[in-house]
């Protein structure tokens, strides 16, 4: 391969260091997230720039697939993908694939027809984004599978944190809110372990899943234990279905309860550091005043969220074909 | 294939005879004549004009029977129809098949009960006895016309796949099949409690992000009917038990000496919740794969007594249904082709039970809590025999299955237990080739 | 595995100051040097890129802009190698519009990072003029690039890798020819 003799022999990274799909946190090494995070340092400039675009996905075609509805996820995709001089189409459907009509299978036999380097799958179906993965030849990265993971909102949450308190490891992160429902949870769960923090949940005894405690966490009944505990908390949206369903009796019940509040935030022994995923329920889970003061890093979360996603495609993407033969083979990420 | 006229005589020699229903165990003969049982002994010398049948090197046992097996027919005959289920059942070494109702449309009326009697006479297979709906519609409000359907054939009444919840509605169930004296059969599950869910509820569940379905959904509908059992003196029979606490019930109710009796599945006594990593949908059952802890509960049960007998709750689908996403993949595995070996490998080979106490469950035991014709080689007894050889090794090929369906989740395992030969009154339904 | 020519100096430590020393005296002869930029690329290109900007402060008195560019996400040849590199970084103070920006490398060879860079530069902004100042030229252009300042010439055979060495990055300074097969994991 003769390419200039100054390109990276001696900076190389590994070869296919996430195989050919992003589907989870789970089973990913530290080694290996911490790799996805100080790859989408860079990134983050990329977006300062004035020309906020480099051509390294350029000529690649990416589907963003959504079949549940998403403002927020899918437009920071768009941007990650845009930015990295991708072509990018938008696919929304929603409702399930049975009632859709055109099942899972056959939509990916039609991408893999349509020759598509790359497909960001949102579903509403746990395992979904596998159920993909296994059936393509194209990177497959999972923006949210039903209950199961959204890898790159830890992810981002990861970074975020770190670029906050310097580091992830030894940190005592308390999730809070809906857990049972929450595939932001599960992402972060898996991979913050795997970086060596100390995992907390926390919520009404209802959202919180039976054997969350073998995956390694710590559950709290009350915020109060959790605030007092917790160097950082991840505040997770309480969707009203929840209410409507029978799980808590009310939103405003919830706020007394459980809701980060600003007086609660006061009485914790040390500075505790907030995240929320978005879109907030300003006045449940979170009060205004935190979600706005001091100890909140819910907006650099989106800032680094462009970078995270930026950082995943171009690990991703790319390298010879038979790289990603070899991936579907054996890792299978 | 080698089918015969009944009136043929047979002799079935070399082989070793177990009958747990007589207490035999070792070498022995059989005598068969008009499809029935005339002699068992181990000096029987062949009589003239019987054909021989060689039973050299293997074990000779009455038929199993199979309370519980779903044969998709009508509605549902590109999974399985009742005449390839019959066949399947053959295969697998099962003489006689209870057929669940839930059908489309159902089995709810006489004419229907009649239709499967005699697709399954046609058929040649396994003895196909339909089990009728409990409700009418299988809706679970009005009790169907059971003297009508038990004069067409029906063996038992049952709304499986769904429970039948509503609890007034058993009472009377409970109450009104005595007249007829059949048993209520009830897929135990409060639907409450298992709210949507689509596997066992634990860690694994959580990890997935799947929803659960607890063990209390079973154990709580098991307690609700056994004391309405004893409240009306019916006989209820409980469906595939799956969790310890199920079990915990069944013994307070054997200890109380009620009338009632349960089966279990082969893969609920060897399977847990790990086979649904990675979303694998041929692991989706209902009731689910539960934990170790509870496979050595039922498995222990069934050694006890405390289960009566093994049913494989065979269900098949059709390949494009379970290649979805697991929410939207259909319950089900496809039991009868691989129910002795995977009892083998659960029970026998680790020394759990004995061969004869495994034929018991598999066939005798059947035959007695239900009052049936069958499960024994005693002289007069129909002639269903099964002729297997215990110690053969074979591997699991679903694409090779008699049954029109391949779902199942031990596909590639190597299982210790082969049928050879099946005979159901006296003809031999099912033959493998010997260089297999 | 390396073939039996042992590797040989190109430059000492002395010669490469020296070199450095012409290369700003040529630079400023070049232009003027009040909106100069120096931007060094990726790595060894940087350490040179700071000797540079002290040295024409020195004989100019004024001080000297300089900046890093990381031309791995502009690579023309990102498609065929298998491996991730990693990014390093990229700091372009201010606006380059209209500023005299001079590039500086270490070796130039086929000419295709040069090319990348320019490439990653006319995303900052439009320079007035851009300039190329590289250490070592060995030949071997696969594309029509050539440095406006050249330390030294020198004809390599295209199996050998010519090796600058920089203290922040190799603990000694100098320019050395290793012969035989790439390093292992080469693009």
């Amino acid at each position: 391969m003769t390419a200039d003799q100054t390109t990276a022999s001696d900076e190389a990274g590994p070869a296919a260091p996430l195989g050919k799909d992003l589907v989870g946190l789970e089973g990913l090494s530290g080694d290996t997230i911490r790799m996805i995070l100080d790859t989408a340092e860079p990134f983050k400039e990329i977006s300062e720039r004035p020309i906020k675009k480099v051509p390294v996905l350029r000529g690649k075609t990416i589907v963003n697939l959504f079949f549940e509805p998403s403002t927020r996820t899918r437009i920071s995709f768009e941007f990650a993908e845009k930015r990295l001089g991708a072509d990018t189409v938008n696919i929304s459907s929603v409702g399930s694939s049975v009632s859709k009509g055109e099942s899972l299978v056959d939509t990916a036999r039609n991408l893999e027809a349509m020759r598509i380097d790359m497909v960001v799958i949102r579903h509403g179906s746990s395992g979904a984004a596998r159920f993909l993965a296994d059936r393509i030849p194209s990177n497959v990265i999972n923006a949210g599978d039903g209950r199961h993971e959204h890898p790159t909102q830890a992810l981002l949450d990861m970074l975020t944190m770190r670029d906050r308190l310097g580091k992830v490891e030894g940190l005592r992160v308390c999730i809070v809110g809906d857990i049972v429902h929450s595939r932001v949870a599960r992402s972060n769960i898996f991979g913050l372990r795997a970086l060596g923090a100390e995992v907390g949940v926390c919520g009404p005894r209802s959202l919180v899943p039976v054997g969350i405690e073998d995956l390694g966490v710590s559950v709290f009944g009350h915020v109060e234990e959790a605030i007092e505990w917790a160097d950082v908390l991840n505040v997770l949206r309480l969707q009203l279905e929840r209410m409507n369903a029978g799980f808590i009796p009310s939103l405003r019940e919830y706020n007394r309860v459980f809701g980060v509040t600003r007086a609660r935030l006061e009485r914790a022994p040390r500075e505790v550091v907030v995240l929320h995923p978005g879109p907030m329920n300003r006045g449940v889970e979170i009060d205004s005043d935190v979600a706005d003061g001091p100890q909140s890093v819910i907006l650099p979360q989106v800032t680094n969220g462009v970078a995270v996603r930026m950082a995943v495609l171009y690990l991703l993407a790319g390298g010879r074909p038979e790289l990603a033969e070899d991936a579907k083979r054996g890792s299978g990420g | 294939m080698s089918g015969r006229i009944p009136g043929d005589r047979l002799w079935i020699h070399g082989g070793r005879v177990v009958d747990p229903s007589q207490g035999l165990d070792g070498p022995a003969q059989v005598i068969v004549e008009a499809g029935r049982i005339a002699a068992v002994g181990p000096e029987l010398e062949r009589p003239e004009d019987a054909r021989p049948i060689d039973a050299s090197g293997l074990v000779v046992a009455p038929g199993f029977i199979d309370l519980h097996v779903h044969f998709r027919e009508p509605g549902g005959e590109h999974k399985e129809t009742i005449a390839s289920g019959a066949r399947a059942a053959v295969a697998g070494g099962f003489t006689t098949v209870w057929t669940m109702p839930n059908t489309d449309p159902p089995i709810d009326d006489p004419a229907a009960v009649g239709f499967v009697k005699a697709a399954g006479e046609a058929a040649r297979g396994a003895r196909v006895m339909p089990i009728g709906a409990a409700s009418i519609g299988m809706e679970g409000e009005q009790m169907t016309e059971i003297g009508g359907l038990v004069a067409a054939g029906a063996v038992a009444v049952s709304d499986d796949g769904a429970p039948v919840g509503h609890a007034g509605l058993m009472r009377r169930l409970l109450e009104y099949t005595q007249s007829f004296g059949i048993p209520v059969i009830q897929h135990s599950e409060v639907v409450e409690l298992a709210e949507g869910g689509v596997m066992n509820e634990g860690s694994i569940a959580t990890a997935l992000g799947l929803r659960g379905i607890p063990n209390a959904a079973e154990a709580a509908m098991i307690a609700r009917d056994a004391l309405l059992s004893e409240l009306t003196g019916g006989h209820l029979h409980v469906c595939h038990v799956s969790a310890r606490e199920s079990v915990e019930q069944l013994r307070l109710a054997r200890d109380k000496g009620l009338r009632v009796t349960s089966e279990v599945t082969p893969h609920h006594l060897i399977l847990t919740d790990e086979l649904v990593r990675g979303y694998n949908t041929e692991a989706k059952v209902n009731p689910p794969l539960r934990t170790e802890r509870d496979v050595e509960a039922v498995r222990q049960a069934l050694v006890d007594g405390v289960i009566d007998v093994i049913a494989t709750d065979h269900a098949p689908h059709h390949y494009e249904e379970k290649e979805r996403e697991f929410d939207d993949a259909p319950f089900g595995i496809n039991g009868l082709e691989t129910a002795f070996g995977l009892c083998m490998k659960a029970l026998v080979e680790p020394g759990h039970m004995s061969l004869g106490q495994l034929i018991d469950r598999m066939a005798c035991a059947p035959a007695r809590i239900m009052g049936l014709d069958g499960g024994t080689l005693r002289p007069g007894a129909p002639a269903d025999v099964v002729l297997l050889d215990p110690n053969e090794i074979w591997t699991v090929e679903p694409q090779g299955f008699v049954s029109l369906s391949h779902n199942t989740p031990v596909a590639g395992w190597k299982l210790p237990g082969r049928i050879r030969r099946t005979l159901v009154g006296g003809e031999t339904r099912h033959e493998v080739e010997e260089d297999r | 595995m390396i073939a039996d020519k042992q590797p040989r100096d190109l430059l000492d430590a002395a010669g490469v100051e020296q070199a450095l020393g012409r290369l700003a005296d040529d630079i400023i002869a070049a232009g003027a040097t009040d909106d100069l930029l120096l931007v060094g690329i990726r790595r060894r290109g940087v350490e040179l890129a700071e000797r540079l900007a002290e040295l024409v402060a020195e004989r100019t008195g004024d001080p000297v802009d300089r900046g890093s560019l990381d031309i791995t996400l502009y690579r023309d040849d990102f498609a065929q190698i298998g491996s991730r590199p990693l990014i390093g970084t990229t700091k372009i103070p201010g606006d380059i519009t209209g500023r005299r920006v001079v590039i500086v490398d270490d070796v130039l060879y086929t000419g295709r990072t040069i090319r990348a860079a320019l490439n990653e530069i006319a995303d900052f902004g439009r320079p007035a003029r851009i300039e190329l100042c590289v250490l070592v030229d060995r030949g071997g252009r696969e594309l029509p690039i050539q440095a406006d300042f050249v330390g030294i010439g020198s004809d390599v055979p295209p199996g050998s890798h010519v090796e600058v060495r920089v203290p922040s990055e190799d603990d000694e300074l100098g320019v050395r020819i290793r012969a035989g097969a790439e390093q292992a994991g080469a693009g």
